[in-house]
């Protein structure tokens, strides 16, 4: 919303500077955007009076004058045809910025005559395209401000231009009215009068009005009038000035005059050229499929239920919208009929969105216009017409009635207290709401008839405190729910994902930051891409789906970066992944993804390619981190984006996936552009049972002074023989003696034999009770044999 | 006797090597070594002389096998002194990687947020991403085919065709979250609710994704003074700056009612933002007392609690406290950017460390 300085003052008297106008508008909540302010331009500038001027001694174009100014005379040379003896000019002096030839003026020499400043031309100080030659003002005094003698003579080309936000709850602040209105409220100055006019009809109107009844609840109210015999020309220029300023095109008188009423009091209007309407003006719902070449010549057609205004000919005007073409207004219309209607704010809505229209008439009808205006506003309007066009006004023709606006609510001046914290005296509370036009009957307020967002006693409150000015509020401490120290506040699912984030960032994985929706193609080989998790308006079709796995985002993040240049990453994303389109179909993951090698090129050779060893390990640190129970099973069942045969699920049990490891499957990487190896792990943060352990306490630590003794034994069989199974049948050979069996060396075919392979275990044998004899140590190694060769087939390599 | 010692001390410090040492212990205190005999004689030896003599080979027994073994120490010493001159490793080499990983500031941020409003009571409230447009916004006070509604910029999720109902959404804020902990917990009730939201909006300063945090505070008689006092709190302790200065203009959310922006002061030093100092604001946030519509939608009774709620962009807070320039950056894993504006694992924010590193 704009309007200038000398706009607002029409409807407020007021001595108030522009910055303070606008600091008030801003903490009222009419937030200032921008203010335009060519006084401020203009400071400095001064009136000067050519007491002498002579041809220049080397140039016939250039006069050496004598300029009298506040600082005496001055020497100046000057080129424009018009400088000569005698006449009021403006002085720009050495060191002043002239905004038109974007220059800072310099004490010169021209053809070696000195000169001491320049005389201004319109264009130079940017007040019009006028450079013909240097301004001439008819009156003025040597050394008055340029910028104060325009103010009082030409105020429009210093008028300051304010430029506010209005949120949409203040349909009253599209209006200047309604602008002024909060500003004096605040004391900023005086709302005067708005003038009370009726122009009697000279006769009978021979367009009538109707409203179909299926179409009163959108349109409750519809009034015009025709005025014969007016003279649609330009509009003055004060009018001119004033849409100019606002950045809208001067049209007709006509159409001016309507965008002024819409600016001015919020009360769009519309003009029909009364000889192109034929019949009576009719507002009903289209039944679908009707024409119409609106003002902005765009066809538009109707959808069924749409509410539009017709006269006999057809669909002539999308009502509270936008009017049509044809019967639009022109400079040779003579009798013009003038309408006034109420539209329905969630039915213009609708409509303006489905047609794609912003008018400055739908933004205000969708957020609500003045019911009570409706009359005063066409009486207004057309004394404005009839002042500015001639011609004489008809009767007012009326179809539907004022809506029932009136309402009232309770002022409790002590509610500002305990829900604001101000203290605001109860006759300031009063006196703030009656500025804002509502009227006090004991402690109801009733809300005045253009403020349709006051619907409870917490808006009387909002606008009591708005206008005291929320910036004298003092803050207040906010006490401890409970006394003393702060207690912990965490879930034991958000303290593990900062674990699970700070471990992965630990294990040397920088932490990404993906878009939650990727592209169906991508969203597809992850499981993805189907319709329920589809975007009805995604911003691009990189962006179309939600995300099914947090691994695409990832590897696209990896084929950025190896697009510049680094080609070994750890990356990782802590995040939500989509199951489907509704809420809760949403899983939160963990996923690390490692491309290339496992470490720069450097003298000890710690170069190696990445392998699901390395994603393995950081899932089970990842697990760790969380909680997670440390005896899992690993099951190789896993989804297709993953290696066939170099990925595996850590489970508890077939159904319970805590995470999964592997090599990404070569067509994925492919597919997304990245060169690998790369090899990744996800780790479903929900998954793994919260601990039931309940208080601080450990289990006593158990130790024994018993030395523990180790043995080695090596196993020949066959090549898929998992090693877990190999290392779970020697655990179980003695559950109470021996306390952990590993893996530490693997060795395949060579002397085996094709499809052998050799594992090689230690297992640590921890006595409890007292030290074990060679018998003993013997007979357990016996048992471990006995077990693994049974549970795999292999045979103790010899 | 003193000829044999003499003779001894002599050769064993003549010794060039643990071998000769050797030879000579041989030869001194071996079996048939030359000491050895005199000790054996001294069983012929009458008392008498026993009494001089055997003291004195002891002595000299003694003595012999002391300089053997500091003659065998300072060998050693030597031997271990010649070694160590050959073993001479280029120490300007570089040892061996360690990755260095890093975490993003949206979740540093987020965890320095987190520790502040705790300190407060405020605990950390969920919701879901994708919303029913009801949390979203019927609930928050903002009905259909309300204007506010349009200026969300809000993603639908895709209807299967003939599914009438209303459009699930991409949550726009994390408003909803308000709704859903209110439903749960009742009043009164500390919340703060960090998370993503999106909107359909990409340009300079805008990405579709971005990060909000809510703050909710109901209880029976808190106030607008409160809220700016929690705020005022929040600002000087995230941004480590005490006494930083708030202001707070009218403004207008469907979901509080009064409501504010709250801007924070700041000042333009050679085109630098500098928070905390100066006499110019920065817009930071939008605020207000919950609306007595939204507490009835989430069940709670308006007319027995009244409380304050709160909506700032994590991301922003992140750019205006560690001085990151676009936005955008933040959604592209550029490992550059990654590296330079992330936080190392162990830069956990507390607030008895600080929540500024």
């Amino acid at each position: 919303m704009k309007f200038t300085l000398s706009w607002l003052k029409d409807h407020l008297d007021t001595d108030a500077s522009v910055s303070e106008i606008a600091e008030t508008l801003t903490d009222l909540g009419l937030e200032v955007e921008e203010i335009v302010n060519p006084a401020e331009t203009l400071a400095g500038f001064t009136i000067g009076r050519v007491v002498k001027a002579e041809k220049h001694p080397d140039a016939d174009r250039l006069r050496v004058c004598q300029v009298e100014t506040d600082e005496g005379v001055k020497q100046i040379i000057c080129g424009a045809p018009n400088a000569r003896e005698g006449i009021t000019v403006v002085v720009c002096k050495p060191g002043q910025y002239i905004p038109g030839i974007d220059t800072t003026i310099q004490v010169g020499r021209i053809r070696g005559v000195e000169s001491h400043g320049m005389m201004a031309s319109e264009r130079e100080l940017e007040l019009s395209d006028e450079h013909d030659g240097i301004i001439e003002l008819p009156s003025g005094e040597v050394g008055e401000s340029f910028a104060a003698w325009l103010a009082e003579h030409e105020p429009a080309k210093v008028d300051p231009v304010i430029e506010i936000a209005i949120t949409p709850n203040r349909p009253d602040a599209l209006g200047v009215r309604g602008i002024a209105r909060d500003l004096a409220a605040r004391g900023l100055g005086k709302l005067k009068p708005l003038d009370e006019v009726t122009v009697k009809g000279r006769f009978e109107s021979p367009v009538k009005v109707g409203i179909n009844d299926d179409t009163r609840d959108g349109c409750p109210l519809f009034m015009g009038r025709l005025i014969r015999g007016v003279k649609n020309g330009p509009s003055p220029q004060w009018l001119q000035d004033r849409l100019r300023a606002i950045g809208l095109r001067p049209i007709s008188a006509l159409v001016d005059i309507t965008n002024f009423f819409t600016y001015d009091l919020n009360r769009p209007l519309h003009v029909f050229d009364a000889a192109k309407v034929k019949g009576d003006l009719r507002v009903h719902r289209a039944r679908g499929g009707e024409r119409l070449v609106g003002l902005d010549e765009k066809e538009y057609e109707f959808a069924p239920g749409m509410m539009v205004i017709s006269d006999e000919a057809g669909v002539q005007s999308i009502g509270g919208i936008m009017g049509g073409l044809p019967t639009g207004v022109t400079e040779e219309t003579t009798d013009v009929f003038l309408e006034a209607a109420l539209w329905d704010p969630i039915e213009i809505a609708k409509t303006g969105r489905a047609l794609k229209i912003s008018s400055d008439a739908r933004y205000r009808f969708e957020r609500g216009v003045d019911p009570a205006f409706n009359a005063p506003g066409l009486e207004l309007a057309t004394k404005m017409i009839l002042d500015l066009c001639g011609g004489e006004a008809s009767e007012v023709v009326q179809a539907g009635e004022e809506p029932e606006w009136r309402r009232a609510y309770r002022l409790d001046t002590d509610r500002v207290q305990s829900l604001v914290g101000m203290e605001i005296p109860a006759k300031e509370q009063r006196r703030t709401l009656e500025a804002l036009g509502f009227r006090l009957e004991g402690d109801m307020a009733h809300v005045p008839s253009w403020r349709p967002d006051v619907q409870g006693e917490a808006d009387l409150v909002e606008e009591v405190a708005r206008v005291a000015s929320l910036t004298k509020l003092e803050g207040k401490p906010l006490a401890r729910p409970h006394e003393g120290v702060a207690r912990p506040i965490l879930t034991p699912m958000q303290k593990r994902e900062m674990r699970a984030r700070r471990q992965a960032a630990g294990l040397g994985y920088n932490e990404c930051v993906t878009y939650s929706f990727i592209d169906r193609a991508s969203a597809e080989m992850f499981g993805g891409g189907e319709d329920a998790t589809m975007l009805e308006n995604p911003i691009s079709s990189e962006m179309s789906h939600m995300r099914p796995d947090l691994l695409p985002g990832l590897l696209q993040a990896a084929a950025r970066n190896q697009a510049r240049g680094f080609m070994d990453l750890a990356l990782f994303e802590v995040g939500p992944v989509f199951t489907g389109g509704a809420p809760g179909d949403e899983q939160q993951h963990i996923t690390g993804l490692l491309v290339g090698a496992a470490g720069p090129r450097d003298p000890h050779g710690s170069r190696r390619a990445v392998d699901i060893y390395d994603a393995k390990a950081d899932a089970e640190a990842v697990l760790a981190a969380i909680g997670a129970p440390a005896k899992a099973q690993i099951l190789r069942d896993v989804p297709g984006w993953w290696h066939p045969g170099r990925a595996g699920r850590i489970c508890l049990g077939p159904k319970k996936t805590l995470a999964v490891f592997g090599e990404i499957h070569p067509k994925i990487l492919k597919a997304m552009g990245v060169k690998g190896p790369a090899v990744a792990f996800t780790v479903y943060l929900e998954e793994p049972p919260l601990p039931r352990r309940k208080g601080a306490t450990r289990a006593a630590l158990k130790l024994s002074d018993l030395q523990a003794v180790e043995r080695d034994f090596a196993f020949v069989v066959d090549r898929d023989v998992e090693a877990l199974k190999l290392v779970n049948a020697a655990a179980g050979a003695d559950k109470a003696l021996i306390e952990s069996v590993r893996v530490f060396d693997e060795f395949i075919g060579g002397s085996l034999g094709e499809g052998r392979k050799s594992l090689a275990i230690t297992v640590r044998l921890q006595p409890r009770e007292k030290t074990l004899t060679e018998e003993e140590i013997e007979a357990v190694s016996r048992k471990i044999i006995e077990k693994v060769t049974k549970a795999t087939g292999g045979t103790l390599r010899g | 006797m003193e000829e044999l010692r003499q003779k001894y001390l002599e050769a064993i410090a003549g010794a060039a090597d643990e071998a000769a040492l050797e030879a000579v212990r041989v030869q001194a205190l071996g079996k048939k070594g030359e000491i050895s005999l005199k000790m054996r004689e001294l069983g012929r030896m009458s008392p008498e002389e026993r009494k001089v003599a055997g003291p004195a080979l002891n002595a000299l027994k003694n003595e012999i096998n002391s300089a053997i073994a500091a003659r065998k120490a300072a060998l050693e010493d030597a031997a271990l002194e010649e070694r160590l001159r050959g073993e001479w490793l280029d120490v300007t080499l570089p040892g061996r990687p360690r990755p260095r990983g890093s975490v993003h500031p949206v979740s540093q941020v987020t965890e320095e947020i987190t520790a502040i409003f705790a300190d407060l009571g405020f605990k950390v409230a969920e919701g879901p991403q994708i919303e029913t447009d009801w949390y979203n916004f019927d609930a928050l006070n903002i009905p259909p085919h309300h204007p506010a509604r349009q200026e969300f910029d809000t993603f639908y999720m895709h209807r299967a065709p003939g599914d009438d109902r209303p459009p699930h959404v991409l949550r726009t804020h994390t408003s909803p979250v308000q709704i859903r902990a209110m439903e749960k917990e009742g009043a009164p009730i500390r919340v703060i609710a960090p998370g993503r939201v999106y909107r359909s909006d990409y340009d300079q300063t805008h990405t579709p994704m971005f990060h909000q945090v809510e703050g909710l505070a109901i209880d029976r008689d808190i106030s607008m003074a409160n809220l700016k006092w929690v705020l005022e709190e929040f600002f000087a302790a995230f941004f480590g700056i005490d006494g930083i200065k708030t202001r707070f203009r009218a403004s207008h959310f469907p979901f509080t009612e009064p409501s504010a922006e709250v801007d924070i002061q700041c000042s333009w030093v050679n085109g630098q933002l500098r928070i905390g100092e100066g006499d110019g604001w920065m817009e930071v946030l939008g605020s207000g007392m919950v609306h007595p519509k939204v507490l009835e939608a989430a069940g709670v009774d308006p007319s027995q609690w009244q409380g304050f709620a709160f909506g700032m962009g994590i991301d922003r807070l992140a750019m205006l406290k560690y001085g990151i320039p676009d936005l955008r950056a933040f959604f592209d894993s550029d490992l550059r950017w990654l590296r330079h504006y992330g936080f190392a694992a162990l830069d956990v924010p507390t607030l008895h460390g600080g929540v500024s590193d």
